[in-house]
Parts: structure tokens; C-alpha cells; sequence
């Protein structure tokens, strides 16, 4: 139970850390900009608030120094440097270190915490000095309160205070509205004077005491510091202070409590008064005052505290996101696979239906199929993510790295907002990172050099990312130097890759570099040695089921094109048969299907080639490719599909219809397997194979090609 | 099915390939099903059959006759497929496994069980976990994790170097 508020800091921390970087490195193009020095501010101001009420004490002690420093430059007492938004940058990173120690990793350098103090101190102007204690307060408080401790918690908090001196108080020579201006000093009070047992004037005793008040304490003080303004009078006063706002850790309760509540909590109302008032039409208030079941001072306090604390909800809220809802990935993962258990019972459904003959059973039948297919798409929205995190990320990587190099490099991005599933997004981060980085080390070059061969000194990497059918097509744009074909190509006849009589058009040459091993000829030196290598990338894109090409120029530039599938679970599929087993394969790929007679193969000769329309068409024969027994029907079918702009026929059976796939892992035991990317469980309950179309295309090109070579032909 | 260990006995379930009674410990049986029909998966070694439904989960089906030198699993009424699951690289994966006939959870005590014999049994005997006395007869009790160890399994062994992309 103790865990759950740690991470749920955590989180929130780490989210407020990547905001704080996009913002600093916004402010180091735009140092005079007040929006994002107060989007810093916030950040910091937040983390070390919610830092301290979570009990991380470093890292509220740490960003108060920052904080500090910052206060200044938001009152424009001191400017934004580019030596402050490094030190900033390196302190969120110090910040963020902290944060991962306190989950169990790596232990946090003390030394560089001290180290980032001194240098933020520095920029502090001689006079001012660092408030050992802090006053968080945005209505300003006056002097400030000769705080013996300093304050440990600097949330704002709530506090109902009621203070009813005795009536000969005035005989010690207090004055009560000294005290209560030690309160307001506290923090944001709202007092009201509860005046009702003042006798009338001609009874009236100026010497003695009769009033009481009520107030609402707004304060980053805790309850101690409150009751030492009444240290002198507690003997003789009447003293209740209740917290009833703690600073936001029950915001989630809609107002802080209904004014009866209030009332009949501090016990000027009677519960049962209250349920009978409630029950008539008027504001409430009134009706209790009128009905004189409480005096209308004692109302107005009430009222004054539930404005009070909504107030302080609001603010704290209209800082926070959006309306919008955290929700743990794992439950995501499990609304997904029920949506999918959901699709395969009601193809079962529908099919069942299809053979009943049944009119009513049909249209429930269709009915459910409408809502599945409308709950599928919204439930893989869900986990949809726009594509802008990362790329934020990366302009730190830029920034970074090509500082390191000594290289002028600019990150442009496009298609921020395009949105793809969040575990893609994730496992895109790695491949993406070193295709980057790729660029910058290899791709451009020396700002020296650019400018010798023309070019502008600064080179731009283009980050680009767009829909385009059901895939999302992420484009890395570069305008350096571009891969050198002649040196690939020797590369790749020396790794007996190609031979010297191959002759591959360009962008069959480039994938090459994918193989293993093949990138490991210049090393950056500051690559953090994780063995990544093209071919780890060339990996994980295939294990989205995506592909990745690569254009280029010597001497103009890099394109390098990764297509990733839009959702991971549930596909539109075509469903085929051949000789009793059941395969399907994503409909985005299938153009059209034509009939292939036993005569037609015949009159091919043995070329694998169909006549469409006015196009010569490859295909594939599964029956051979899947090893399936049985002879050949008379008449087949040929599904067309376009892979790479390139058509090739995959000749099947049957050609049964249109089926929702939900996709099966086939589990490791399968994972090497030519063909087959996954499976799915059909209406009746028996397994399909999904075909992996272009692995089987590229596996038979490369089959053709072995065999040409082999048998001599060119 | 999940049974405890107690301190003093283990329990296994024994079932029949071809005559031959092996056994497996009771901590790695999942369920047992009927026979059903089983999808083939194009080029893979005979020993794996295929993949089977199991309540919307796609779970491979390995027959252990081959695996085991002996001729295929024919289909009969008494045929079954056991459900297991398998140590694999820190992960555990779901498999069936084919027999012929499943028989009885039999407990035998660890003083029953002796070593494997190093010949003799026409398996290899890192295969075997022990053999375990049933009345007069001794049963080959299979340590399943490695018969299906991460190299048993490697589908297409020599398809890394071919693959290089087109």
C-alpha cells in the first residue's frame, strides 16, 4: 500500500522531467520567452512540491535550489544564459538519477548533486540570500515569519480554525486582531468574525470579549506553526484547528464537503435539522438562518471555508492535464485481449447464424457484429500515442551529440501528432536512437567540410511521420553525405554477400548493410556500447512486422523509410484454404484474386507467370513453398498482392472471405519459421496461420536467385 | 491439478508412448485434453505436428515418439494430448505433448527413485530425471524442461545464415 504513492510520484515526476527538458531546450532558442520560463517554473515548482509531500527529500532540497534561482529569472531579475539552461539541463538529468535511485537502481553521485548546488548558487546576485525555509504562498506574504525550523512540507494546506478567546482576555492586554494578523501572515486567511453573542449596546461591556471567529487558513505551515500564534491565549481561549485540505491528495473527491456537512461536523447543526431543511427548495444558508438553526455568522464561516478550499482545488487542477485518465498498461493489455476474445466468439457467432437459416438470430447476429467491430477499432485507438514524445526526446540526443562531434546539426520534425500504439512507440525508441545517431556521426559532416562543398555549415536531420493506408511511415531524412556505394558494394563481395557479377539496383545494394556484422567498420566512440548494430534495427522493425528502406545520394544526402503495421492485435484478413488447412493474410496487401486453370499453368511452361489484364504477374505456389500434400485442383485461385510496389500472386485453393484476425503469438517454438508471422483461431474453433507475405516474397526472390546462379543463367 | 509438494513424496502422471511407460512430475502438467485436430505449420522438423486451440490460446502440439526415435503417434481413441508447461530461458512456455494413453497420477516417494542409467533406454539420459518404481517395474521419469530445451527446439537451424536479406 506504501508503494503505490511513490510510484504514482514517480510517474508523474518522470513525465514532469521530459516536460521540463522540451521547455528548456524551447527557452535556449527563446531565452526572453515568459511562457515557457514560467512552463519551467511549474515543472520544478511541481516536482518539489509533490517531492516533499511524498517524503523524496533530496530531490524536493535539490529542485529548490533551482527553483531559487529560477524565482529570479521569472521576476526578471536575472536572465536566462545559455550556461544556466545546460546547468538546468544537467540538473534534470541529476534530478532524474535521483529518481531512479529512490526505484533501486544505480546509486546517485553526491558529489555531482553538491557540484550543480555551488554552480546554481552562483548565479544567485550577492544580497539575496537562499531562504533556508520557504514560503510557497502565490498571495506573497510580507516579511515572513521568524520561522524558528524550516518548513519541511510545502504544500498548501488547509486549515479550520476556531478561536474563541475568553472574554477577559483583554485584561492580559491581548489584542485578538494581533493574532490574527500573525495568522494572515501564515498564509491565505479568511476570517470571519462571529458576532451574534455581542450584547446589545446599552448592555454592551467594552472591556470584555465577545467575539469569536472562524478561519479559513490557507498555509504551507503545519498545525504547530498555527498553534503557536495562540502560545500566550491557549489557556484562556477556546482553540480548535482542523485540517480539512490537505494539498491535493484528496482532489479526488468532487467539492471539499457540502456546507451541511461542514456545519453539522463543527457542530453548529444538528443532522436532523439539516436532512428537514435539505428537503424544502431554497439555499441552504439561508433557509438555516432563517429558520434560525444557525446564526448566519456561523453560516458564512461555513461558506467561506468551502470556497476557500474549492479554490485551492481549482488552481492546483487547472495546473494539471487535460481531462484525461491514467490507466495502468497492463490493464490496457487485457481490455485488448478480451476485445479479440470478443471478435473470435462473435465470427463464431455470425457463422453459426449464417447456417441457421434463422431471420431473427441473423440480425442479432449482425447487430453484435456492428458493435464488436466499432468496440475493436476504439479499443486499439486506445493505446494509441502521438509519435511527438519521441521525437522531443530526440532533439536532446541532437542537441547532445552533435555538440560532442563538434558538429552543427538541427533536428526538424513533422507528424508530431501521429499517432501509434504505445508499445510500438516504444520499441521503435532503440532502433530509431541508433538510425539517428547513424546520421549524425556518419551522415553529416564536419560543419568544414559542408561549407567547402557548398552546403550551409548546419546540417538538418529530418524526422518525419505520416499515415498512409493502415501503416505509419516514419521518415529519417538526412542531408549529409549519403552512403557510399562503391564502398558497401566491396564491402559485401569481401563478406561473400554478393558476387562480383551481381549487379543489385541501389536500394536492394543498401539493404545489405542490415546484415550481421556489416556495420561494425567506424564505431562512434561515444556510442554507450550496447552492440547496436543496423542489423539489431533491421530486428526490430521485423518484429513489427514492419520494413525499412533506405535511398541515398553520395554527397546530398540519406532517406531511410520504416513502415510499421498501425495496430498489433486485430487485422482485416483474406481467408484462404489449401487442401484442408486454413491460412489468412492481411487484406491492406490483397488487390484482387483471378482464377488459374490447369491449362493455364500449362501453357506458362513452367514460368510461374499469370496474365492480368495487360500485366505479366509472378506468383507463388504455396502448395510448394508450405510443402502440402495432395494434388493440384484444377482450377486455383491467385490472390494478388502488392508488396513493395512490386505485384506477386500467391496461388491458394479457395478463396473463402473477408475474417477478423485476432493475432495469436505462435510462441518461440516458431519464431524461425519462413512465412508464417502468427496465427488465429477461427469461427469454429480451429487454428489458421497467418501468411507473413512479404518474408514469403522475399524468400522465394532470394530462393530464384540461388537457382539462377546455380544453374548458370543470368 | 496444482498439487504442493509435500515434504515426503512427489506425484507424476504417467502415460504410454508405443508400450513404453514415461512420466512426468505433476508441478508440470497444466491439464490433459482429448485429441483434436491439429494445424500443421509448413517447414518445420516432423517432431513438431503442429498448433492446437486451447481456450483462444494457440498452443504447439510435439510429438514425443519422434522426438524419441520412434515411429509417429497414430490417432486412436485413447489418444491424448498433454498440456505442459516448460522452463524456457527464464520464461515458461505452453506445449502439448502427444500420448497414446494417459494412465494415473501415481505418487512415488523420492527413496523409489533411482539415477538415470546411462544406457540402455535408447533416450538420451540428460532426457530423464530418474527412473521411479511402480510394483516390480521401473518408469522413466522425463525432465521435460530438457527435452524441450532452447537448442531442442531451434526450428530451422541453418536458416541465420541464409537469411540476408534479399
Amino acid at each position: 500500500m506504501s508503494e503505490q504513492p511513490n510510484d504514482a510520484f514517480r510517474e508523474e515526476a518522470y513525465e514532469l522531467l521530459t516536460e521540463l527538458e522540451t521547455a528548456l531546450l524551447m527557452l535556449e532558442e527563446c531565452p526572453d520567452d515568459m511562457e515557457l520560463i514560467s512552463r519551467v517554473f511549474r515543472a520544478m515548482h511541481t516536482i518539489k512540491g509533490s517531492g516533499a509531500m511524498f517524503g523524496f527529500d533530496e530531490i524536493s532540497a535539490f529542485t529548490h535550489e533551482i527553483e531559487t534561482v529560477f524565482d529570479l529569472v521569472r521576476n526578471g531579475e536575472i536572465a536566462v544564459t545559455k550556461e544556466m539552461v545546460d546547468l538546468c539541463l544537467l540538473a534534470r538529468d541529476q534530478i532524474k538519477a535521483m529518481l531512479d535511485a529512490s526505484a533501486g537502481e544505480a546509486r546517485v553521485d553526491e558529489t555531482r548533486t553538491e557540484h550543480l548546488v555551488q554552480a546554481f548558487r552562483e548565479f544567485l546576485p550577492e544580497n539575496k540570500e537562499c531562504p533556508a525555509q520557504e514560503q510557497v504562498s502565490q498571495e506573497g506574504v510580507d516579511g515572513g515569519q521568524a520561522q524558528h525550523e524550516p518548513a519541511r512540507k510545502s504544500a498548501l494546506k488547509t486549515y479550520r480554525i476556531h478561536f474563541k478567546p475568553a472574554s477577559d482576555i483583554f485584561a492580559n492586554g491581548t489584542n485578538p486582531l494581533n493574532l490574527l494578523r500573525e495568522l494572515s501572515d501564515l498564509g491565505e486567511a479568511r476570517v470571519v468574525a462571529q458576532v451574534e453573542e455581542i450584547a446589545s449596546l446599552e448592555n454592551l461591556d467594552p472591556e470584555s470579549c465577545q467575539v469569536h471567529w472562524d478561519i479559513i487558513l490557507t498555509t504551507a505551515e503545519d498545525k504547530d506553526a498555527i498553534r503557536d500564534v495562540f502560545i500566550f491565549v491557549e489557556d484562556d481561549s477556546e482553540i480548535r484547528i482542523e485540517m480539512i485540505d490537505d494539498g491535493g491528495y484528496f482532489d479526488d473527491e468532487e467539492s471539499h464537503k457540502l456546507l451541511g456537512e461542514i456545519l453539522v461536523e463543527r457542530g453548529d447543526l444538528r443532522p436532523e435539522d439539516l436532512e428537514r431543511v435539505l428537503s424544502s427548495r431554497k439555499r441552504l444558508g439561508d433557509l438555516l438562518v432563517e429558520q434560525q438553526l444557525v446564526q448566519p455568522g456561523k453560516v458564512e464561516a461555513a461558506v467561506a471555508e468551502q470556497q476557500a478550499v474549492d479554490r485551492q482545488r481549482q488552481t492546483r487542477q487547472g495546473q494539471e492535464a487535460v481531462s484525461s485518465i491514467r490507466v495502468p498498461a497492463d490493464r490496457l493489455d487485457k481490455l485488448v485481449d478480451l476485445v479479440g476474445e470478443l471478435v473470435t466468439v462473435q465470427s463464431r457467432l455470425s457463422q453459426t447464424a449464417a447456417g441457421r437459416e434463422d431471420a431473427l438470430l441473423t440480425s442479432v447476429a449482425e447487430e453484435v457484429e456492428r458493435l464488436t467491430e466499432e468496440l475493436r477499432d476504439i479499443t486499439l485507438n486506445v493505446r494509441m500515442l502521438p509519435i511527438g514524445s519521441t521525437f522531443s526526446k530526440f532533439k536532446r540526443l541532437v542537441r547532445d551529440l552533435s555538440r560532442e562531434l563538434g558538429k552543427e546539426i538541427e533536428l526538424e520534425t513533422s507528424g508530431a501528432d501521429t499517432e501509434l500504439d504505445k508499445t510500438v512507440i516504444e520499441k521503435l525508441n532503440d532502433p530509431l536512437v541508433h538510425i539517428i545517431r547513424n546520421s549524425i556521426d556518419h551522415g553529416i559532416e564536419m560543419p568544414e567540410v559542408r561549407q567547402v562543398a557548398g552546403k550551409p555549415r548546419e546540417g538538418t536531420v529530418h524526422l518525419a511521420a505520416v499515415h498512409s493506408g493502415d501503416s505509419v511511415i516514419i521518415e529519417i531524412r538526412d542531408d549529409g553525405k549519403g552512403l557510399d556505394r562503391d564502398a558497401i558494394r566491396a564491402k559485401a563481395i569481401e563478406r561473400g554477400l554478393l558476387s562480383e557479377a551481381d549487379d543489385l539496383p541501389d536500394s536492394d545494394l543498401f539493404q545489405l548493410i542490415f546484415a550481421a556484422g556489416f556495420s561494425t567498420a567506424q564505431n562512434v566512440t561515444s556510442v554507450s556500447g550496447r552492440g547496436v548494430g543496423m542489423d539489431v534495427v533491421k530486428r526490430a522493425i521485423d518484429a513489427l512486422r514492419g520494413s525499412i528502406q533506405i535511398q541515398s545520394e553520395k554527397g546530398r544526402g540519406t532517406v531511410i523509410r520504416v513502415k510499421i503495421p498501425l495496430t498489433l492485435a486485430i487485422i482485416e484478413s483474406l481467408l484462404v484454404k489449401i487442401e484442408g488447412d486454413h491460412y489468412v493474410l492481411p487484406l491492406a496487401l490483397v488487390e484482387e484474386c483471378i482464377e488459374l486453370t490447369r491449362q493455364e499453368v500449362a501453357d506458362a511452361h513452367g514460368r510461374d507467370l499469370v496474365r492480368v489484364r495487360d500485366q505479366l504477374v509472378p506468383y507463388l505456389p504455396l502448395r510448394g513453398w508450405f510443402a502440402i500434400e495432395g494434388e493440384r485442383p484444377d482450377i486455383e485461385q491467385v490472390v494478388i498482392t502488392k508488396v513493395n510496389g512490386h505485384r506477386v500472386g500467391l496461388v491458394v485453393d479457395h478463396v473463402i472471405g473477408e475474417h477478423q484476425t485476432v493475432i495469436k503469438s505462435l510462441g518461440r517454438m516458431y519464431r524461425d519459421v519462413e512465412g508464417i508471422s502468427g496465427a488465429t483461431i477461427l469461427g469454429d474453433g480451429t487454428v489458421a496461420l497467418i501468411m507473413d507475405v512479404p518474408h514469403l516474397v522475399q524468400g522465394a526472390e532470394l530462393a530464384e536467385r540461388n537457382a539462377t546462379h546455380a544453374a548458370g543463367v543470368c | 491439478m496444482a498439487v504442493e509438494e509435500t515434504t515426503e513424496t512427489h506425484q507424476y502422471l504417467t502415460f504410454k508412448l508405443d508400450e513404453e511407460v514415461f512420466s512426468l512430475t505433476i508441478t508440470k502438467v497444466r491439464e490433459v485434453l482429448d485429441y483434436t485436430e491439429i494445424t500443421r505449420v509448413p517447414k518445420t522438423p516432423d517432431f513438431m505436428r503442429g498448433v492446437i486451440n486451447v481456450r483462444g490460446g494457440v498452443v504447439p502440439v510435439v510429438d514425443l515418439r519422434v522426438k524419441f526415435g520412434m515411429p509417429p503417434t497414430p490417432r486412436t481413441v485413447n489418444t491424448c494430448i498433454i498440456i505442459v508447461e516448460v522452463a524456457m530461458d527464464e520464461d515458461t512456455t505452453v506445449l502439448g505433448v502427444l500420448a497414446d494413453q494417459v494412465e494415473e497420477v501415481l505418487e512415488i516417494a523420492p527413496q523409489s527413485i533411482e539415477a538415470a542409467p546411462r544406457i540402455g533406454t535408447r533416450l538420451r539420459t540428460d532426457f530423464i530425471q530418474g527412473m521411479g518404481k511402480r510394483d516390480e517395474e521401473f518408469i522413466i521419469i522425463l525432465d521435460i524442461d530438457k527435452v524441450f530445451s532452447g537448442e531442442e527446439l531451434s526450428v530451422v537451424q541453418g536458416a541465420e545464415e541464409e537469411t540476408v536479406g534479399a
